[in-house]
């Protein structure tokens, strides 16, 4: 799994490449606890090409949104491939996290 | 009939999932389903590796597979940890908001969402954990 962050404007984009499972879902959690620590609360997630998720990254992504929620940020996610949407559609994900079609409109 | 056994660790997550992949290749599922049975063998298995052994107990964890009827395939997996609370496991709560949804409880969840059975017994110390997969499309 890839992470390569940017800003734009007051947002950091975190475009995540590969998969999201037990084993890289960890190094996720690590990068944007870092990009906390540095005081940024607004973050939009594009998954235009991340292929996989399982529980761990939904977890993750959960872990995200618990603390984006405490320093009254924003949590959004862009652009899901089918696979992943309909996991984020099965366990309910979808109704608590905003999904946007594409990072500019997740952005705003 | 194909098996693999490896110890229960999560740094043996990638072979054994490709085991389960290849089986299900083999008889012909298509790329979204293998994906699907693909996440619910992470599932299993990374339940397997946080619970079956714990403290310094060291263990494996053994997949097989074979094929029953014309478009039925099993795979099975077992170790032999400490009994499985299998039917204990609650269900998360998918229509929970973000302050009230628990961290845990999805993966047996997304289990019985990706596989048509899953089925558990414990047999002479081994906790056995069935899926039962039907080619659909």
């Amino acid at each position: 799994m890839e992470i390569t962050d940017r800003n734009q404007d007051d947002t950091v984009v975190v475009s995540v490449k590969g998969r999201m499972d037990a084993i890289s879902a960890p190094e996720f959690e690590k990068d944007l606890d870092a990009r906390i620590g540095q005081g940024e609360t607004r973050f939009v997630i594009d998954l235009a090409e991340l292929d996989y998720i399982s529980s761990a990254g939904l977890r993750s992504i959960l872990a995200l949104a618990k603390k984006v929620k405490t320093g009254q940020g924003m949590l959004h996610l862009a652009a899901l491939k089918a696979p992943v949407k309909e996991v984020f559609d099965i366990s309910g994900f979808s109704s608590i996290i905003p999904i946007f079609d594409s990072v500019d409109a997740a952005c705003r | 009939m194909p098996e693999i056994r490896l110890p229960a660790r999560l740094e043996h997550l990638e072979p054994l999932m490709a085991f389960v992949s290849d089986c299900a290749e083999a008889r012909g599922f298509s790329g979204k389903r293998v994906q699907e049975i693909q996440l619910a063998t992470e599932e299993a298995l990374v339940n397997i590796f946080n619970y079956a052994y714990p403290e310094d107990r060291v263990g494996d964890v053994r997949i097989l597979c074979w094929n029953e009827s014309d478009d039925t395939l099993v795979v099975e997996f077992r170790d032999s940890g400490i009994p499985f609370e299998f039917d204990n496991l609650g269900t998360p709560d998918v229509e929970a908001s973000v302050a009230g949804r628990e961290i845990g409880g999805l993966g047996i969840f997304l289990i019985r969402k990706m596989v048509d059975e899953v089925d558990y017994r414990r047999e002479e110390g081994e906790n056995i954990l069935t899926f039962t997969l039907q080619a659909r499309e």
